[in-house]
């Protein structure tokens, strides 16, 4: 019995990356839930979208390393984030322009948009590929490691070492900020406020003389914004490659979905919901038992409940449970 | 009559394209357009009776397609007698005992009442896992020490390869019944995550289980419906006839194998169309159709939208597994890592959607008018870059630029599914 080593090892392999991924996710979500609440749909091309923003990002990186930038232990692609967004934000103002607008005219059934996104996202994948090609691309640059497993064994004297990375700390303080302000723009500003107002009644927020063009503006600027952001912590964490982006889908989807579509609220539980499920059911537990559980019943396999290759496998099987109980989610988002 | 007339000329010019190819290129690859061309439009015929008969919007259609090419070496390949006897019972005893525990969890939810029931089913589930574990990882283990370089697998059951289509069907009607049970009734974009969803996995279960078929090893040498080249070759009445004919014994050979998968694949495409334009204009398509237009109102008439939209769901998806088992035979190998998304699902709906979707004709012409741009985009898009990049010195650019024409069928794609969307949303062949 060994309870504060079990911690340890849990905390390196399970509760560090855990959450480092569900932040990922939740912003991720965040954005699927901010235009499914006001455009009413889902968005396919969102794992794509932030391909394109990471993408972006990852070239002003290159740009600012060229020019001998750099930021001392973090990433140099913090700063070509705004870039990021920027070019994100540009490219989905013109889609909307051109694309979404016209069928937000005719009132189409919420099937078509989404028939729609798929041709949009076949084009943001092709102009990626394009670009960048489709293998990985390495950006991240500056210290590797907020501490590092031997200096943590060092430090404490304890078997077990704790690895920190800079990136999944980056990940966290950065997805809380932008947790923060995503809430108090929507709760504390006019701008926020009226877009909360259209995405629970449209007529009533078109009475009260919400211009809906506006909304939708805003909304796609937040949600470039937030596809960007999510796009490159994931791609600084583990590596950037298209086809990476477009299998996420599935996670965020089923992390917006088990929080509740529409629901911010429920984007970010749904995402950490995702992640715990992921890196728990794909863990090997044999360290952790080793520890906890007298010598007698240690065990002998790696106690790894299912391998990794079947990660999506968790969150379709939690998105099927949620569908069958609870199909509005856990925090009563929309069900059209 | 119009209609006709349109129809007429819209099939007569993909034969023109097809026959083009052939003069222009070569036969042997006319024939490979030809032959796919078959398979996509099953494919499309298949998700036309979801969207375009019961708007359904099916986003795994690359997972289906994936169950079929699996049942061609499950039902083909012989047995791997000593994977049998290392462990082939164990495995099968273990699946059957994650079957067990999952229909046990779902009997105790629908007996058990009250407080205990919620720990009930997951004391089942749970106990249950780990059994099946136990039980099913020494088998597979075994299983997949046999002659791990040539075989490690359980192979299949030896029997012939047509016989595999239909099977690919069932398998593919199997998982769509537990994802219909799941997501259809409630809202239409959670049937688009749900298939997505079961693609992805399927995907994952065809690269990871070696037992079952291999995973990224592949399996090669799958037995053909019809005969070899080499054996044409050595048969002199065959090599007399094609000199007969003008043609040397190897171009003769191929072009005939690929001309007997044209016959066979015909036959089945031309059954389904037949078998789709029947429901079409029965009471059944009718009332499918009146579900699709007003879920409401057809509710109000007495109609069970979800059972119909189910089987309508199982029938759609079942046709995809039949494609997919005819595209395996075709390849004679299943390759899990060739089954893309881009590939294998979206392009199928561009298909429908560009042919016309409610009309099982433009789905077939869909099926290969877009097969064969998708065939010769790449073609063309490298003559254009490289007249773009004709007048550049050599570098990393002009290298990149070329390098990049490879990924402008997606881009092309992506293109033409928005302007049809958006200029012509009723297709090349309108529904009536």
């Amino acid at each position: 019995m060994d309870l504060l080593n079990a911690f340890v090892a849990l905390s390196n392999f399970v509760l560090i990356p855990a959450i480092a991924y569900g932040s990922q996710l939740a912003i991720g979500a965040l954005g699927v839930t901010l235009v499914y609440g006001i455009l009413r749909f889902s968005n396919f091309a969102h794992g794509d979208t932030m391909a394109f923003g990471t993408m972006v990002t990852i070239l002003a990186t290159w740009g600012l390393q060229a020019m001998g930038v750099s930021l001392g232990p973090l990433p140099v692609a913090l700063l070509a984030i705004p870039v990021g967004i920027a070019g994100c934000a540009a490219l989905v103002l013109f889609t909307d322009r051109v694309v979404y607008r016209f069928y937000r005219g005719q009132k189409v059934v919420p099937v078509i948009f989404v028939i729609v996104s798929i041709g949009v996202m076949f084009i943001y994948n092709g102009v990626t590929r394009l670009v960048l090609g489709p293998d990985d691309q390495r950006f991240a640059d500056g210290e590797r490691f907020i501490i590092s497993a031997r200096d943590f064994r060092d430090l404490t004297g304890l078997e077990e070492g704790l690895a920190l990375r800079t990136t999944q700390g980056l990940t966290v303080v950065t997805a809380i900020i932008v947790v923060v302000a995503l809430f108090w723009f929507l709760n504390r500003t006019r701008t926020g406020k009226s877009m909360r107002a259209y995405s629970d009644n449209e007529d009533l927020a078109l009475l009260s003389g919400i211009d809906p063009e506006r909304v939708v503006r805003v909304t796609w600027l937040i949600v470039a914004a937030l596809a960007t952001i999510a796009g490159v912590l994931y791609g600084l964490d583990k590596s950037y490659k298209p086809f990476t982006y477009f299998q996420l889908l599935l996670p965020i989807f089923a992390a917006a979905i088990v929080g509740g579509l529409g629901s911010p609220l429920g984007a970010i539980a749904g995402g950490f919901v995702i992640a715990f499920s992921e890196v728990g059911i794909t863990y090997a537990w044999k360290k952790v038992l080793e520890y906890t559980l007298p010598e007698r019943f240690a065990p002998d396999g790696l106690v790894q409940l299912l391998s990794t290759d079947y990660k999506f496998a968790v969150s379709f099987v939690i998105l099927v449970i949620v569908l069958l109980f609870r199909p509005t989610g856990l925090f009563r988002g929309k069900s059209v | 009559m119009n209609d006709t007339l349109r129809a007429t000329g819209l099939f007569a010019l993909v034969a023109l394209l097809v026959l083009g190819t052939g003069v222009f290129q070569s036969w042997n690859s006319a024939l490979l357009i030809l032959n796919m061309g078959l398979v996509s439009a099953l494919m499309a015929l298949g998700v036309n009776l979801q969207w375009g008969f019961a708007g359904l919007f099916n986003v795994g259609v690359m997972g289906f397609v994936a169950l079929g090419g699996l049942a061609v070496v499950l039902t083909s390949m012989p047995p791997v007698g000593a994977a049998w006897a290392a462990g082939g019972l164990r495995v099968l005893a273990g699946l059957a005992l994650g079957i067990g525990t999952i229909v046990g969890a779902v009997f105790a939810w629908k007996r058990v009442s009250g407080r205990a029931r919620g720990w009930i089913v997951a004391v089942v589930l749970i106990v249950g896992f780990f059994v099946f574990r136990t039980v099913f990882d020494a088998g597979v283990e075994a299983v997949e020490a046999v002659d791990a370089a040539t075989s490690g697998y359980l192979g299949g059951l030896g029997l012939p390869v047509l016989l595999a289509w239909p099977v690919g069907g069932l398998l593919a009607a199997g998982a769509a019944w537990i994802i219909g049970k799941t997501a259809l009734g409630l809202r239409s974009d959670y049937l688009a995550i749900a298939t997505l969803g079961i693609a992805e996995i399927v995907i994952a279960i065809l690269k990871n289980e070696d037992w079952l078929a291999r995973g990224v090893k592949n399996v090669n040498g799958l037995p053909r419906p019809v005969p070899y080249e080499v054996d044409l070759q050595a048969d002199p009445a065959f090599t007399e006839r094609a000199a007969g004919l003008g043609l040397d014994p190897t171009t003769a050979s191929t072009l005939y194998v690929k001309l007997g998968y044209s016959v066979l694949f015909a036959i089945v495409l031309i059954a389904v169309l037949v078998l789709a334009q029947l429901a079409l204009k029965s009471p059944w398509g009718r009332m499918m159709r009146a579900i699709r237009d007003n879920e409401t109102a057809a509710r109000a008439m007495g109609k069970d939208v979800t059972g119909r939209h189910l089987q309508v769901f199982i029938l759609g998806s079942a046709i995809c597994g039949i494609a997919g088992a005819m595209m395996t035979t075709l390849d004679g190998q299943l390759t899990p890592t060739s089954y893309q998304p881009l590939r294998y699902t979206f392009l199928i709906w561009v298909m429908v959607i560009v042919g016309g979707s409610g009309n099982n004709l433009g789905a077939v012409l869909g099926g290969f008018f877009i097969w064969f741009a998708w065939v010769q985009v790449e073609p063309l898009g490298q003559a254009l870059m490289g007249l773009v990049t004709a007048g550049m010195s050599e570098g990393a650019l002009k290298a990149h630029l070329i390098d990049s024409v490879q990924h402008m069928r997606l881009l092309t794609m992506g293109v033409i599914l928005l302007l049809v969307l958006r200029f012509s949303p009723r297709g090349l062949l309108p529904e009536r």
